[in-house]
């Protein structure tokens, strides 16, 4: 797909402008353009779900935190479907949506928000790290496993089934970090088969995007040596055109891109968070407007996807939401004694002993004391 | 094969030998390919194992542990170099929140098996930033293995050991000892992290802590105090973090005084563990107050009074007298 590169840009990519009308260049990795919209305005209402449940489960005390991602369902849900199965994704932690594209469904995700667990699942079984707390580090974490692929000989050998590429996510804040710059830096020096997915959701916390930057952030890409591109990321076919694109050209031995989605994070940074002290309403405002969901909805109407197509998705919806509920309940307690055989893959004598002393100290036996 | 080499040329043999053991060992760090490292511990390497097993890193120490992460969670035995101590700080996020914590996060389904190898410590001459002893803070961060290594037996042993562990390894090797040369036997792969008793005596009235660069000195201690009658036990901690302490709580019983040398700055250091956990061990056995023998709480110093900064034969002397006299 030609998509022009960031400094040549007028705009954004647009492909379903914010009223549900097709407009930009035709989609190249989409095959049936309906079915693929249908596809994705499933998983971004299921997602929505996911999270507007998550977020009421911490205001009922459920959860200690959570990270909404209300408003970036098109960008998450979009660069999710185009990696291929055999990609790996290092993303930020608020990237659910990119997780259940993944496979990851609530019963792992809101271990870590509930204090059940430091993560929850295996990265190898879903092709997925962590959802990285510390800004910008999962970075550098792909970048290294692109070395590992390209080690490998995945990488360039015109085989779309088994040339791999990496997808890291973060926001703009992150690309404050030293981290992002040196991530940037090392796979255009390696040319890494590595996507970076900027999702610019304009605030990193409290402080807007414009004191992160005095240029589009797209733009970084070029002083590096690689093509950046802006993309409109509340319109999931730009999202995943983009993505596909530059995954396929990762795979093909063409080196990193970065993509810049431009987003809004609709709702608090998390849970404890007030956006009121440091945004107006009229912005809100405007960015609803741009609803991600809306503008598919809107052209499936007009393509004549019938009535019944949404309802079933609405019960869809309130089927997983119940799941949420229940999986969060259901979630199990952890054991504190168990977690001294985590942190060596040998145990240590002098743990072993304070492992003991723990669970003598409340009475437990059994483990590996 | 037995042989006698220098420690950084021992650092060199077990590196070869490991990358010609098992090629998902591969090494990277800044200068190491091309020019062999700075100290020459990688000399050769790259001309035999090419430049994707033996990289030239960009300029960056963060990344260089941050793209190791990755490369191990693609099934690769990293092992790379900070060129030197104070270098090691602008990758401590890295280090701390990341390579430490992976195996703890996953439950055990991720390992992070690096090696950092960072040449420490003081003595050569170097401006600042060159002659830091960081190794209380690596050895404070849970799910670390501290190691270093004070003989050349022990540099190839070590580092054979320390990349064939699953779990991370900050190496530290001591600068100004590598050209310290000494016996080298290559079957002895297969240490645990055990600590070292180099030195021991029925006769003996004190116990000598040491590890890294002041093995040689602690040696020589005891040997000018033998030429004047007086025993004492040596002992090298080798690994600090997990600690193996048994075979001190076991001297100290025996001798009942305890002294303990290091580099970096006495305060919150290795000696002050080791102290806490023989007043626990062996509070009955103690004839005198434990006593530490280390660098000042002052930031290293300029080189040309360096060596009044570094811990030498005539203070551990001294504090192992005190302890006597008590």
């Amino acid at each position: 797909m030609g998509i022009e590169p960031a400094h040549e840009q007028a705009e954004p990519l647009c492909m379903l402008t914010p009223a549900g009308e097709r407009t930009g260049p035709p989609a190249v990795h989409i095959g049936d353009e309906t079915q693929s919209l249908r596809d994705f305005y499933r998983d971004m209402t299921l997602i929505r779900r996911i999270d507007t449940e998550a977020f009421a489960l911490q205001r009922h005390g459920e959860l200690g935190l959570w990270a909404p991602l209300r408003g970036q369902e098109a960008a998450q849900i979009g660069a999710g479907c185009a990696l291929a199965s055999q990609d790996w994704v290092f993303p930020s932690y608020r990237e659910h949506g990119i997780a259940w594209t993944r496979g990851i469904g609530p019963e792992l995700l809101l271990g870590m928000f509930r204090g059940t667990e430091m993560s929850g699942w295996d990265p190898n079984e879903f092709r997925y790290a962590y959802g990285q707390i510390i800004i910008g580090a999962q970075t550098l974490h792909a970048v290294g496993y692109a070395l590992g692929l390209q080690l490998d000989g995945l990488v360039g050998n015109d085989d779309p089934q088994r040339d791999t590429a990496v997808l890291t996510t973060f926001g703009d804040g992150a690309t404050s970090q030293g981290a992002v710059a040196e991530a940037m830096m090392w796979a255009a020096s390696y040319q890494a088969p590595v996507v970076f997915f900027c999702q610019n959701n304009h605030y990193a916390i409290s402080v807007p995007v414009e004191r992160q930057s005095r240029s589009p952030l797209a733009h970084r890409a070029r002083g590096f040596g690689f093509e950046g591109i802006r993309i409109d990321g509340n319109d999931v076919l730009a999202c995943y055109e983009a993505v596909a694109s530059a995954l396929a050209k990762a795979r093909a031995g063409g080196g990193p891109t970065l993509i810049e989605a431009v987003t809004y994070r609709r709702g608090p940074h998390t849970t404890s968070d007030d956006p009121s002290r440091y945004r107006e309403s009229a912005e809100e405002e405007y960015w609803e407007s741009r609803d991600p969901i809306e503008r598919v909805r809107l052209r499936l109407v007009e393509l004549g996807v019938p009535g019944e197509f949404f309802t079933e998705i609405d019960a869809e919806a309130n089927d997983l939401g119940a799941r949420v509920r229940e999986a969060c309940l259901a979630l199990p307690e952890p054991d504190l004694g168990a977690l001294f055989d985590q942190v060596f893959t040998e145990q240590d004598p002098h743990l072993a002993a304070q492992q003991a002393e723990y669970r003598s100290w409340h009475g437990v036996s059994g483990g590996a004391a | 094969m037995t042989d006698h080499l220098a420690l950084g040329k021992a650092l060199n043999l077990g590196l070869r030998h490991a990358l010609e053991q098992d090629d998902k060992v591969v090494l990277m760090g800044e200068d190491i390919g091309r020019l062999g490292g700075v100290f020459r511990v990688t000399d050769g390497l790259q001309k035999d194992f090419g430049p994707d097993r033996v990289r030239d890193t960009p300029l960056a120490e963060s990344a260089i542990v941050g793209t190791a992460v990755g490369l191990a969670m693609r099934g690769y035995r990293p092992v790379i170099e900070i060129q030197f101590d104070g270098f090691v700080f602008v990758a401590f996020d890295q280090i701390v929140n990341h390579v430490a914590r992976l195996h703890f996060r996953s439950r055990g389904s991720v390992r992070m098996p690096i090696v950092i190898r960072i040449p420490y410590g003081g003595g050569i001459g170097a401006v600042e930033h060159h002659s830091e002893s960081p190794e209380t803070f690596f050895a404070h961060v849970p799910g670390l293995r501290v190691v270093t290594c004070g003989t050349s037996q022990d540099a190839y042993s070590l580092i054979r050991h320390a990349i064939a562990s699953d779990d991370p390894v900050v190496f530290l090797e001591p600068k100004r000892r590598y050209w310290l040369n000494g016996q080298v036997d290559t079957s002895r792969t297969d240490d645990s992290w055990s600590s070292s008793v180099l030195r021991s005596s029925p006769e003996s009235t004190a116990t000598l802590v040491t590890y890294g660069p002041l093995v040689p000195t602690a040696i020589e201690t005891a040997e000018v105090l033998a030429a004047g009658g007086v025993e004492i036990d040596v002992i090298d901690l080798r690994t600090l973090s997990p600690l193996d302490l048994e075979p001190v709580f076991e001297s100290v019983r025996t001798t009942g005084r305890l002294v303990v040398a290091h580099e970096a700055p006495g305060n919150l250091g290795l000696g002050a563990e080791v102290a806490a956990r023989v007043a626990e061990e062996c509070f009955y056995s103690l004839e005198s107050p434990i006593l530490r023998v280390t660098g000042y709480d002052i930031p290293y110093p300029p080189s040309r009074i360096e060596h009044d900064y570094l811990p030498d034969v005539d203070r551990i002397i001294d504090a192992i007298e005190r302890a006597e006299a008590f």
